[in-house]
């Protein structure tokens, strides 16, 4: 038997050596309740998901298994433009998540000197506050007759945005824009707090010598910077777009039926119509869609160690 | 032109202090609007200047129960995630075993999947299960999102831990309890905190989750949900303030203690 002093003294490699042999069981009495946890709560829920969305039958005389699995065509029929919006909000959310977080990100981890703890604490502190609460506040925003909705009436930009369909006339609650704005303020900080650990890993010596090189400060954001802070856009954009395509909450307070998401239709179905077959089909197409989706961008971006 | 070059110079920071006004704008409303007289039902226009809410913060029906219901599942739900996740942790960066790469992939699911999704999954579940939708079905669907999240951060701190001290302890002739409770735990500790403390903010402010899987229960976030359609209690601006100051207290007690530890060590 092998005891702990007379292992051989073997140079600290990067992989941890399993230690005792005695020990052997220990990871998996670590893992045990945990891994149950999630395999009775999280795994095991979506085969009873799965099976629910191929059952046929009413809530007065019970669901059954018919394997019905026109259930998804059904609704993928009904939904698709609920599904496009979906897409589309949580795209342009997480665009204007990366625009409007980068600069942050970077002024924390390279400008911001003895203030990075306090603008730190400032981009986590909202975390603590309920989101509901600040959501609602954009209700006061941008409501009709406030400053942010008469200053971008004056500028014209409302004209354009109408134009495109982004607002209607010179209202911004309860159209597009107002849910996209909700949708970027609410998972900003995810997308902030990845850029910012990518960017402060950075070494600082090689802006110098970017520099030494008679690099441009543009040239050397887009070829050294921006390049190693890649780990930090993947998983920010992953963060971002991935809640923001399933959630409802944005498109309910600060939207109308207009700018319903797949989110709201699976909370309508589930909450209040009591259609499960369909709620379960939406939302496993729903997690399909996302999973093809974040497979397709993870290997395009070519961080697969990220995950 | 000095004022252009200045201006080309700071660029990043003017647009990160945008980005942080834009990120704080809801913050100081709900701040201002605490201190509102609203006319109707609705605290969305300004009125009139009073303390009224801030002197009786517990006078709307129902409010500071749904907190106070909101705090305990946080509590219990941080203690559950933190140490199952933590033991979890460890496990994944201190030992190989077969199933490690699936044990990661279920870890990382949670992280990766609409809310919706594992809200209206976890429901289907209960129903089959003719479980009562309430405090103890929320619990443990905070319990299920919260431990992923607290495995990442404790696993991000104990990896970055230099084994060579624990073995340093080892030959100091400690046992392996000795060397847990005196070397690694204390190492580690910092993440476990981090993860707990992310835990108890995610559960404190889920509402989707929530939802779909709390019955006739209502927490906070579910109280400000139903008063969003009914009419919002000045009230509810209180107690957002509120833990916003807090939290930033919170944050900053933190990051002073950690900075004396880190000056110690």
């Amino acid at each position: 038997m092998t005891t702990v002093t007379d292992t051989p003294a073997a140079p600290a490699a990067e992989t941890a050596r399993p230690p005792r042999k005695r020990g052997r069981l220990v990871p998996y009495w670590l893992l045990l309740p945990g891994l149950l946890w999630l395999v009775v709560f999280f795994a095991l829920p979506m085969v009873y998901q799965a099976s629910t969305s191929i059952q046929t039958g009413s809530l007065e005389d019970g669901f059954k298994v018919t394997w019905h699995f026109a259930t998804y065509w059904d609704a993928l029929g009904d939904y698709w433009p609920q599904f496009l919006r979906s897409v589309l909000y949580a795209g342009a959310a997480t665009i204007l998540c990366l625009a409007l977080g980068y600069p942050l990100a970077y002024l924390i981890a390279f400008r911001a000197g003895r203030w990075r703890n306090v603008v730190l604490i400032l981009v986590i502190a909202p975390f603590f506050t309920s989101f509901l609460i600040r959501t609602l506040a954009w209700k006061t925003i941008l409501s009709d007759s406030g400053p942010v909705v008469s200053t971008l009436n004056t500028l014209h930009i409302l004209d354009v945005t109408s134009w495109i369909g982004m607002t209607d006339g010179n209202r911004v609650l309860a159209t597009p824009l107002a849910v996209i704005c909700g949708l970027t303020y609410n998972f900003l900080p995810f997308m902030i707090l990845p850029l910012y650990t990518s960017l402060e890993r950075i070494d600082g010596r090689l802006h110098e010598a970017a520099g030494d090189l008679y690099a441009t400060p543009a040239t050397t954001f887009r070829k050294v910077t921006f390049p190693l802070s890649m780990p930090g856009v993947v998983s920010g954009t992953l963060l971002t777009f991935i809640p923001a395509a399933g959630d409802y909450v944005n498109a309910d307070l600060l939207g109308s039926t207009d700018t319903r998401m797949v989110g709201n239709v699976i909370q309508t179905q589930f909450l209040r119509i009591l259609d499960y077959p369909t709620a379960a089909a939406l939302s496993f197409i729903l997690m399909a869609a996302i999973l093809i989706m974040v497979t397709v961008y993870i290997r395009r971006s070519g961080t697969e160690d990220l995950v | 032109m000095p004022f252009v070059r200045w201006l080309r110079r700071n660029l990043v920071v003017i647009a990160g202090l945008v980005t942080l006004g834009y990120l704080l704008l809801p913050n100081v409303i709900v701040t201002v609007f605490s201190f509102n007289k609203p006319k109707g039902r609705f605290n969305y226009e300004w009125q009139q200047f009073s303390l009224d809410a801030w002197t009786n913060p517990c006078g709307v029906a129902d409010m500071c129960g749904s907190l106070s219901l909101s705090l305990q599942i946080a509590l219990w739900a941080t203690i559950g995630a933190t140490v199952l996740g933590t033991m979890i942790a460890f496990a994944l960066v201190r030992y190989r075993f077969r199933a490690r790469g699936a044990v990661n992939s279920l870890i990382f699911l949670p992280m990766a999947m609409p809310e919706v999704v594992m809200a209206a999954s976890l429901l289907t579940l209960f129903l089959n299960m003719g479980a009562q939708l309430g405090f103890w079905t929320i619990l443990i669907a905070h319990i299920m999102f919260c431990l992923s999240f607290v495995v990442t951060a404790v696993k991000a701190r104990v990896m970055s831990m230099d084994p060579r001290l624990e073995q340093a302890a080892q030959d100091l002739y400690a046992g392996p309890v000795q060397t847990f409770v005196r070397v690694t735990l204390p190492i580690a500790a910092p993440g476990i905190a981090a993860g707990a403390l992310l835990a108890f903010a995610l559960s404190f402010d889920d509402f989707i989750i929530t939802n779909f899987n709390a019955g006739s229960t209502v927490t906070f976030p579910m109280f400000v949900w139903g008063s969003a359609q009914r009419g919002t209690p000045v009230q509810i601006n209180v107690i957002g303030t509120a833990m916003f100051i807090v939290a930033v207290l919170l944050v900053l007690a933190a990051m002073l203690v950690g900075k004396r530890k880190n000056k110690a060590v």
